[in-house]
This record gives structure tokens, C-alpha cells and sequence, in this order.
């Protein structure tokens, strides 16, 4: 059932609406975890509140909202499915890359760094094919954006974005998404064919694009999830204790002390979160600052110290509430919140960010400053 | 100056096509600089130039060229005299 969709005028705060999908979220993220299938209630409920459009500027009709304010719609999402919440991530991301560098052009008002094929230009239409490994929730997309070769005879590394809609593309599937956590984002494989105008093809190099906008509001809003999922096992944990606590008044039970430890290292989770917004921000003034070294190393780190936070804050959970947290039918279930976020550490391999980040400290000095 | 750094980006093999068919002003990335034989180029520069690349210059644009290497390069072998 499609829900009537709201005026600007009806809109409550983005943080407001979002709870109410969160709500939707939550009743259905079971169902999603357990079939793997996409989440389509809260899908259209986001559409339904509109926000879906939150980071495009207002002349065109969105709201024109900052990275940390949806930074935190992320998180208040992913506190209820870690699935809903990435694929809001994703499409979030994408439309930073739209907002950022969409240029005047109306069609712009998906390792990443190297490409096989190519598009293809001839009298003003383009044509591409691509093989790709993963395309999260591609069948259920109303728009892709495809990165591959500038031009047939360019480098592997010199690459363009192109926006494909539905109807300029057909998939075929290759490879299915039946996995330990993330089920819901059916992220499987296809082949991609499609064409379009030449107008579709970003105007920038893609490798501007990554470095401007994509590789910061993809470490920063996957922060932000996993933040959220991390803070919804916490939430659980605390639950379990107090309700021990209350059943034995006087005494401490014994999960207190490792909540009071989950707890801190959660507070340290956010503060990283946070600190790489104010870093983003502060370099979105400067196009240099946003392409040097130094800040690429640091929105490296931030994936690197969230995706492994969060793993181990939800880990302890599970310590906490032992055998309740273990068992997928409780009000204290963390299982699936330890299957999604061990995707933290994969999606984009830290070993690969690290080893990255390792080169780039190769000529590269730490800011040894508190405040930059 | 500039005869050096195309020796240089020639010697280290930086990139993949032919350095001599660049112009000064050629976009290296687009050449097929990438982000790890940028960095192993800077290191190639500050041991041939005995210099030493501070952060403010560690940006894209400061390696984007032969002419932007030579530029960045005159700067600091300036302000070492």
C-alpha cells in the first residue's frame, strides 16, 4: 500500500519524521533480517515523509539539510534495521555526489578506484556495459549511478560517474546476497546495459567526486549506522541489566560494570563520528582541503576506529545480556545486530583502507593539535 | 627543472604511458597517475630535490602537472636559500 505522500507544508522536523519510520522499521526488521528481502515498508514510509530528498537544496524542491543532520537521521534509522538504515546511507551518499557535483545541467541537478569498462560517447548519446560484483538494492533503485573508464582507450584509473535512470538500463543478475548480516540491503551482482544521453555523464572526474564528496559522506553516514546499531545493542544491554537490577534491589548485578564499560567506549564511537563531521564541514570551504592528504587519512581512520568500535561495543552487549542476547526471540536480542555490523569491517575491507592509509603516511605528518 | 621531473617520472615508471608524449600542463591522473605511484613519486621528489613537502602541499593539485610539480618545487627550493 502506498502512503499518501506529505506537502512541505505538513512537514514535521526531518528527526521527528524519522521516528516514525523507525517505528515501521522496527516491526518489520526481523521479517527483512530473516528473508533477506528488501524493506519496503519502511522504503515507502521514508518516501512517504519525504525524506528520502533531504540533502537537496531547497530551489530544487528538497530540504537542503547539512552531512550531520542526516548523519543523525542515519542513526536514529539504523537503532531500528541496520538493512533500512544502509540502503538510506547509500542513496544518501549518492545524492551528496548529485548535490555536489551535479553542476547546471538538469540530469544531475555506486574496489571504487578502478574501472574495466568504459562508456562509450557518440553524437551526443552514450552507451555502457558493466559486470558489477554488487549493486545494493539495485532492482529496487529508481536511478544507479555507474562509475567506469572515461573513454574505451583510457586508464583503468581514469574514471566518470554516470546516472542511469530506470528505463535507460536493464540488469540481469549474476550473483545472489545470501549473507551472515545486511540482509536486507540485497546487494547482488548484475550485468548492466544501458544508454542515454551524454548529458548523464558527471562533468568531473570521478576521482574528484570521490575524494570531494563520496569518500567522506560514505565513511561518516556508514559511522552514523553503525553508531546506530551499536547504540540499539547498548540500549538493550542496559535494559537487561536494569531489569536484573530491579528483581534484586540492593545488590549490583553482574553485567553493571561491563555496561558502564559499553558505555564509554559507545560515547567514544559518537565523539569520532562527530569529530569527522566538524572535519567535513570545516573542509567543504576549501576545495584543496577536502583533496589532501592529511584529510583523506582521516576519514580513512574514521572508517577504520567506527567500523571496529562498533563491533566490539556490540560484541560486549552480547557479553551483557548473555544467553537473552543470544537468542533471536527476546526483547534483549542483539544476533542480529552482531551479524550486521561485522559487515563494518568488510564493506571496502579495512585491510585495504589501512594499507592505503599506510602509504599516504608516507609523506604525510598527523596533526598533533587538538584543535586543528 | 622540469627535464628532471620527466626523467624522474620516467625512471620511477609513474605512469603507464609515455612521459615525452605529456605537455607541461598534461593531467598526470588523467595519464593514469594513481594514488599509490603519487605517493611513491612525491618520496622520488623529495630525495632527488632534497626537499621536503609540507602538508599544505600535499594536495591534489600540487602533483596534477609537470608544471604544478615544478611550481610547487621552485617554491621550496626558494625559501631554502
Amino acid at each position: 500500500m502506498a502512503l499518501p505522500s506529505r506537502t512541505i507544508e505538513e512537514l514535521r522536523a526531518p528527526a521527528e519524521r524519522m521516528r516514525a519510520v523507525a517505528e515501521i522499521a522496527a516491526r518489520h526488521s526481523a521479517d527483512v533480517d530473516r528473508e533477506g528481502r528488501f524493506p519496503r515498508e519502511a522504503i515507502d514510509a521514508l518516501k512517504a515523509e519525504r525524506l528520502m530528498a533531504v540533502m537537496i537544496p531547497k530551489r530544487f524542491g528538497g530540504e537542503g539539510l547539512g552531512l550531520l543532520e542526516v548523519a543523525e537521521l542515519c542513526t536514529i534509522l539504523g537503532q531500528a534495521c541496520g538493512s533500512t538504515a544502509m540502503v538510506y546511507a547509500m542513496h544518501q551518499i549518492k545524492a551528496s555526489s548529485l548535490v555536489s557535483h551535479g553542476g547546471e545541467s538538469p540530469w544531475h541537478a555506486g574496489f571504487l578506484r578502478n574501472s574495466l569498462c568504459a562508456v562509450e560517447v557518440r553524437d551526443g548519446r552514450f552507451t555502457l556495459e558493466k559486470d558489477a560484483t554488487v549493486i545494493s538494492y539495485g532492482l529496487y533503485a529508481d536511478a544507479i549511478l555507474v562509475t567506469c573508464r572515461r573513454a574505451p582507450d583510457a586508464q583503468s584509473s581514469d574514471q566518470s560517474m554516470v546516472v542511469v535512470k530506470q528505463g535507460d538500463y536493464s540488469l540481469a543478475k549474476t550473483t545472489g546476497w545470501d549473507t551472515l548480516g545486511m540482509r536486507g540491503t540485497c546487494s547482488e551482482g548484475f550485468r548492466l546495459v544501458s544508454s542515454g544521453d551524454a548529458a548523464q555523464i558527471f562533468p568531473q572526474p570521478f576521482s574528484e567526486i570521490a575524494a570531494q564528496s563520496m569518500l567522506s559522506a560514505s565513511h561518516i553516514l556508514w559511522g552514523a549506522v553503525w553508531f546506530g546499531i551499536a547504540a540499539d545493542a547498548v540500549a538493550r544491554a542496559q535494559a537487561y541489566v536494569r531489569a536484573a537490577a530491579r528483581k534484586q534491589p540492593g545488590s549490583v548485578p553482574p553485567g553493571a560494570l561491563r555496561l558502564a564499560e559499553v558505555v564509554s567506549m559507545l560515547q567514544d564511537m559518537k565523539a569520532s563520528v562527530v569529530a569527522g563531521v566538524v572535519r567535513y564541514e570545516a573542509a567543504l570551504k576549501n576545495p584543496d582541503e577536502l583533496s589532501s592528504i592529511g584529510f583523506a587519512v582521516e576519514m580513512n581512520n574514521l572508517k577504520v576506529t567506527t567500523s571496529q568500535r562498533g563491533a566490539q561495543i556490540v560484541t560486549h552487549a552480547m557479553l551483557i545480556t548473555g544467553l537473552s542476547g543470544y537468542k533471536n526471540d527476546t526483547p534483549f536480542s542483539v544476533g542480529r545486530h552482531l551479524r550486521d555490523i561485522t559487515s563494518a569491517a568488510i564493506m571496502i575491507s579495512n585491510d585495504r583502507i589501512l594499507s592505503n592509509t599506510s602509504n599516504l603516511l608516507l609523506v604525510s605528518r598527523f596533526d598533533t593539535s587538538l584543535v586543528n | 627543472m622540469k627535464d628532471r621531473i620527466r626523467k624522474l617520472i620516467a625512471d620511477r615508471k609513474v605512469i603507464a604511458v609515455d612521459v615525452n608524449s605529456l605537455s607541461d600542463s598534461a593531467d598526470l591522473y588523467e595519464a593514469g597517475l594513481s594514488s599509490f605511484a603519487s605517493i611513491q613519486f612525491m618520496l622520488a621528489l623529495e630525495d632527488a630535490f632534497d626537499v621536503e613537502f609540507p602538508e599544505r602541499m600535499l594536495t591534489r593539485k600540487t602533483f596534477a602537472s609537470i608544471e604544478a610539480i615544478d611550481r610547487s618545487l621552485s617554491e621550496l627550493l626558494t625559501e631554502r636559500v
